[in-house]
Parts: C-alpha cells; sequence; structure tokens
C-alpha cells in the first residue's frame, strides 16, 4: 500500500497498538530542558524506576538562562534552582548534560540538528511545543507534556493515537524579501491557528525543495501555531550535506547505509493526505502579525481586517485588536516600535543574522528602539563573529547577547514592559507572551531589521 | 500513577466565551519556574485574573462569586500554544475537574487526559447554549457522564455525547495511568527498540 513520508516513519516506530486506544510509539531521539522535566524525574523517583536508555535522552538549559554574563552566578533563585535540578537529575541518570556556560549549550532546537542529533525517520519528542522544528530532517518531531517526558525517560515510549495527515504544497518562485517565516506566516494565517489541529504536516512543493536547512527549520518550528502536531519535510541532498561529519551523525559504512535508507523517506507518489492545501508563492508578501495569536497575520503592506471579515467571534477579535492597541482598517507601515527581538528556535540560526546583517549594514540602529540580538546557540554565536557580522552589527549600534530563549518567552530578565511594540522573529504573540502587557508583532529577520533601522514598521523591500 | 477517578460529574460550571485561549494565558512562562507540582492553581489566568500590583481584576470571571463549580467552559480552541503540562495543572489544581470547549489543542486536550482532567468537546450550538444557560442562571448545573459519553444541561435536558477513545475512558474510570501501562511491557519494548536503526 502507498505511503506518505509520514506514514513510513510513524509505523516503523509503533511498538503496539490498542484497540480502541493510542499507539505505544517509540522514541528514538529526547530533549528535556530545565521547564519541563523536573517534575517528571519526581515521578521516575516517586515510583522507584530507572531511565531505561539514558543515552536516547540529551539536556541542555535554554528556557530560563541569562542572556548577559553568563559566567555569573544565576541571580533568580527560582531559575537557579530549576537549572540545578536539571543537572543534578542529568548526572543521576547519566544523561549528557549541555548547561550553562558549556560550549554546546543554545535553544534545544537549535543544538539537536546542529550536533546531527537530529535525524531522518528518526522519532523525536521535547517537552516543547517548537520540538516540530526537527521535522526539518524528514523526522517524525512534536512536543510533549511532562506525563509524557516522564514516560520516554522511563520506557521510551509514549501513547499516541496517529494524527491525520495534511500536506501543504508552496511552488512557484518567492518574490525578493519574502523568506521562510513569511512561507509559515502566510500558511498560518490560511489556515488560523487552529486549522491544523489533529493533523501532521508535510511540506511540498519546490519552495521547500530550495529552501535551506535553517529555512526548513523555521517553517516547520512553526506547524504547532496552526495547532498541528508537527511537520516535515523528505530529506534529500541538502538535508544530508548539512549533517554529514556532525558529532552525532552516523560515520563512514553507517553514513552510507544511513543515507540510503533516508532516500526512501519520501511520500509514494499516488498516497494519499487527508487534507491538502495549495498555495502559489508568488501570493506571498514579506508579512506581519496585528493580533494576538500567529494566525493574525497579514501582507506588510495591508490594512488590518475588519472584524465581519475574519473567522471566528467578533468578541474575541476585538479584545485582541483592544490589547495591541489597533483598530480595524489600520495601515501596519509606518506604526511607531520600540523593542526589536532576533533570535528564538524559530529565526536564532546563522542565515537569520546574516539577513539581519544584510539590512542593518551600513545603517544605525534607531534611538527609540531597544534591540535583542540573542544567537541560539554558542556555534551561532562563534560563526557570527567569525562570518564578520559583528562587526557589521556593532558598527550599526547592535549589541549581541548570549545564547538562550530570552524574549521569546521572558522567563528570564528579557522582559518587553507593558504597553510596548515588539518586532519579534519569534513565534508566539500572545498577550504578555514577552512580559506582562507587551505587544508582539512576529515577522522575519529582515522585516525586524528595518523595524530597527527605522523605528518603526517598514516594508524591508524598500531598504535592499 | 494512579490519579482521581472520573465517572459522573454534577456540578455547576464557569464560564469563558472567549476563543483561542492559549496557554500563556492559562498560566503565564514565568510561574513554571517551580520544580514540583504544586500551587499552580494560584496562578491560573494570572493576567487576566490579577492586576500588576496583585490586586484581583474585578471583573474577571475567576474572581466574582457569582459562578462556581468543578467544570470550566471555554470558547473554540481552548488550550492552544505551548505543550506545558503546568496548564492542565493549573486547571486542575484550581479545582477544575472538566473542561467543556467546542474545539481543543491537541497537546493541552493529550496533557489534561494525561492527569485525569476530562477535556469534553461538544458542537458550537450546544456550547451556545450552554453560555446562555450559564448567564441566564450562574447556578445552572451540567452533569458529565464519562462511563455514558455524555454531557447534559440539566436545566433544559439538553444532551451531547462526546467522543474518547475506549482505553482513554477505562483509564479516567479506573484512575489507571498510560506510565504503569508502558511499565508493564517494558520487554516488548526492549526487544523493539534492538531492531531500530537508530
Amino acid at each position: 500500500m502507498s505511503k506518505t513520508l509520514f506514514d513510513k516513519v510513524w509505523d516503523s516506530h509503533v511498538v503496539r497498538k490498542i484497540e480502541d486506544g493510542p499507539d505505544v510509539f517509540f522514541i528514538d531521539r529526547h530533549f528535556i530542558h530545565e521547564v519541563t522535566s523536573p517534575v517528571a524525574f519526581l515521578g521516575l523517583k516517586s515510583r522507584g524506576v530507572n531511565v531505561l536508555y539514558p543515552e536516547r535522552t540529551f539536556a541542555t538549559a535554554d528556557h530560563n538562562t541569562p542572556t548577559i554574563n553568563q559566567h555569573l552566578p544565576v541571580q533568580d533563585p527560582l531559575s537557579a534552582n530549576q537549572l540545578k535540578a536539571l543537572e543534578d537529575n542529568a548526572n543521576e541518570y547519566g544523561i549528557s548534560h549541555w548547561g550553562l556556560g558549556h560550549q554546546k549549550n543554545g535553544i534545544v532546537h537549535v543544538v539537536g540538528p546542529e550536533n546531527g542529533i537530529t535525524l531522518p525517520g528518526a522519532t523525536i519528542v521535547c517537552g516543547d511545543s517548537h520540538t516540530s522544528t526537527h521535522g526539518a530532517f524528514g523526522a517524525i518531531a512534536f512536543g510533549i507534556g511532562t506525563s509524557e517526558v516522564e514516560m520516554v525517560l522511563s520506557t521510551q515510549c509514549i501513547m499516541q493515537p496517529k494524527p491525520k495527515k495534511m500536506r501543504i504544497n508552496v511552488n512557484g518562485q518567492l518574490s525578493k524579501g519574502v523568506g521562510p517565516k513569511d512561507v509559515a506566516l502566510y500558511i498560518i494565517a490560511q489556515l488560523t491557528t487552529s486549522g491544523g489541529t489533529g493533523y501532521f504536516v508535510e511540506y511540498a512543493g519546490n519552495v521547500f525543495e530550495n529552501m535551506t536547512m535553517e529555512g526548513r527549520m523555521t517553517v516547520c518550528n512553526l506547524s504547532i501555531e496552526m495547532g498541528a502536531r508537527g511537520g516535515m519535510i523528505a530529506p534529500d541532498q541538502t538535508t544530508f550535506d548539512f549533517l554529514e561529519g556532525r558529532l552525532y551523525a552516523p560515520k563512514g559504512e553507517a553514513w552510507t547505509k544511513a543515507v540510503e535508507y533516508w532516500k526512501t523517506l519520501k511520500t509514494d507518489p499516488d498516497a494519499v493526505f487527508d487534507a491538502e492545501l495549495n498555495i502559489r508563492a508568488e501570493d506571498i508578501e514579506p508579512m506581519i502579525t496585528y493580533g494576538t495569536n500567529p494566525g493574525m497575520g497579514i501582507g506588510i503592506t495591508k490594512h488590518i481586517p475588519n472584524a465581519k471579515e475574519v473567522e471566528g467571534g467578533e468578541e474575541t477579535y476585538k479584545k485582541s485588536l483592544a490589547y495591541m492597541g489597533f483598530n480595524e482598517d489600520d495601515v501596519m507601515i509606518g506604526k511607531q516600535i520600540d523593542y526589536v527581538f532576533l533570535g528564538s528556535c524559530t529565526n536564532g540560526r546563522i542565515e537569520d543574522f546574516r539577513a539581519f546583517a544584510e539590512i542593518v549594514k551600513g545603517r544605525k540602529k534607531a534611538d527609540n528602539v531597544t534591540a535583542w540580538l540573542v544567537p541560539g546557540s554558542h556555534v551561532v554565536e562563534a560563526q557570527i563573529k567569525e562570518e564578520g557580522i559583528l562587526d557589521i552589527l556593532t558598527e550599526a549600534g547592535f549589541v549581541l547577547r548570549q545564547p538562550g530563549c530570552s524574549a521569546c518567552l521572558a522567563m528570564n530578565d528579557d522582559k518587553v514592559p507593558a504597553g510596548k511594540y515588539a518586532v519579534s522573529t519569534s513565534n508566539r504573540n500572545f498577550e504578555g507572551r514577552q512580559g506582562p502587557g507587551s505587544r508582539t508583532l512576529l515577522a522575519s529577520p529582515i522585516m525586524a531589521a528595518a523595524a530597527a533601522v527605522t523605528g518603526k514598521l517598514t516594508d524591508p523591500r524598500e531598504l535592499f | 500513577m494512579a490519579y482521581d477517578k472520573f465517572n459522573i460529574l454534577t456540578s455547576s460550571a464557569v464560564p469563558l466565551p472567549i476563543e483561542n485561549v492559549d496557554t500563556d494565558q492559562i498560566i503565564p512562562a514565568r510561574f513554571l519556574k517551580a520544580t514540583k507540582r504544586e500551587g499552580f492553581g494560584d496562578n491560573l489566568f494570572r493576567d487576566w485574573r490579577y492586576n500588576g500590583d496583585d490586586t484581583p481584576k474585578a471583573d474577571f470571571v475567576l474572581n466574582n462569586p457569582t459562578y462556581s463549580g468543578k467544570i470550566l467552559v471555554g470558547g473554540k480552541n481552548f488550550g492552544s500554544g505551548s505543550s506545558r503540562e503546568h496548564a492542565a495543572w493549573a486547571v486542575y489544581d484550581y479545582g477544575f475537574r472538566a473542561v467543556v470547549s467546542s474545539f481543543f489543542a491537541d497537546i493541552f486536550k493529550g496533557n489534561c487526559l494525561n492527569i485525569g482532567v476530562l477535556p469534553v468537546q461538544i458542537s458550537p450550538e450546544f456550547l451556545e447554549n450552554i453560555f446562555k444557560a450559564i448567564e441566564a442562571d450562574p447556578k445552572t448545573e451540567l452533569e458529565i457522564n464519562l462511563p455514558a459519553q455524555t454531557i447534559t444541561l440539566l436545566s433544559t435536558g439538553e444532551q451531547e455525547s462526546f467522543a474518547i477513545n475506549g482505553y482513554k475512558k477505562n483509564n479516567m474510570i479506573n484512575g489507571f495511568d498510560d506510565i504503569d501501562y508502558l511499565q508493564n511491557i517494558k520487554e516488548d519494548i526492549k526487544a523493539f527498540a534492538d531492531k531500530l536503526p537508530y
């Protein structure tokens, strides 16, 4: 029977099927961080069970870590306690731990691929919804709750009903200034924040085939923002080139064998999806969000829609615009902004910093803007320096911070103050996401760069 | 680890007729710093419930003594966003045992089922009627019958069935959890793992 890419990977990991219930689903790789794992370890202790395969779990600290002065003790006692708990648990159970200050430390969804832990055909979970990022490699990757973290630690399995399958095809030629983030925000705007719920997505079409791995990770990362559990892209030469030689990637003969297998990981021509969406690349503009969920996005030249034009309740929509301090029919271009955040598991990779630098090169940061530029990992940070990007940023009046999740969810001190507007390359514009009362506008790195140097929302295409 | 058994729940309900209630509203990230599962109910809907100076916002439903009960009724796409199980813990810790909506986000729904909070998905029309009934009489009661898989608005008798797979239903009725199941098939899991490429 014909199978999709998703079927092939899923079906090969089902330990058993439970009648009128979920599948017992085997997990190849498990990432943990300091926020969603401590209670899972407590559970292990109270049950008196061990970690079944410690070598399949990888710990890194990211959500709670400061992005300046990482060599100093963490000031917030609660954060310090969580970081310590991660370290202690990793040591106790023999799990590799890339804590604060470790040269491999960084955002879990950046360091996983960077070190070749993420591989095509693998099943990957983490107590973080943006685990969908790893789907860029043709892996099945998704976020889980803490109870499931405990299941994976103790049995390397979780219990999941198999999701339905959706394919999103984007074909054609993207116009200049339109990148992976815009493609993803456009798709989410089409599907709404719940349109993908119950599905696992495969992204297909020449736009994704021509995308770099960084771009594919940005797209897959945002799958959860339309409600989908995850998204994946069939592995190809771009994938293999990215992975070859990385720390945990297979080597020598094992590599050759792996690539042979990975080449079979594609959807059969006559395989059937439960839903399919076709998008013309030419229809996509540089995107910006104006509301309080990632589905509330429009092209930068557009007006904020009228309540009657949007799907869903009018009351919820008006509450959202009121929170943002916007009105129906407002023009986005020219709106004053206060903060710019470049970083996160969505857009904290080297390519994102290259794109940002391309715009700010030879320009100056606007005086009214506070900018937080946060690399996704120490590896990205080093590359920024090596490639001379840091010089461009410094010349333009920007400061580079140290790696972490930072202002994406504002668990550390990187909080946008109440009422202030932040153009963010992160993934969520929920109320208070970047600090109580903060107002987030999601966008691509070049849109963020354009806002950073002009102090207001600006069509980045005007700055090329 | 066993959790509360769920059989038939009859209770008044707290209405939250807002769509796309995300997990950052249910429990903001800055309250995720605990290393134990304790006290999350205090911060349930923190920023809708309290002002910046920690005084209660009078107009938020949880601060209105008129509304109470073990059932939370929310608008469409309840629980979207992050995978933080803390959101489900907060709902539970506050005292809710069931959440009713016309649509749930996947991870939140799974997290609820894993800790003994029953997500009950009903039609948009029935949801609307429930909101209206609670508005007319805040003491109006809902009956959620898990064995029969029905939810009834007791004041009018209006009833709908809801879906839940047989395995999870049995778990909830008996207070079983998945880890106990998985622990019991560990040998099968190991044999399976030995055959995988990585």
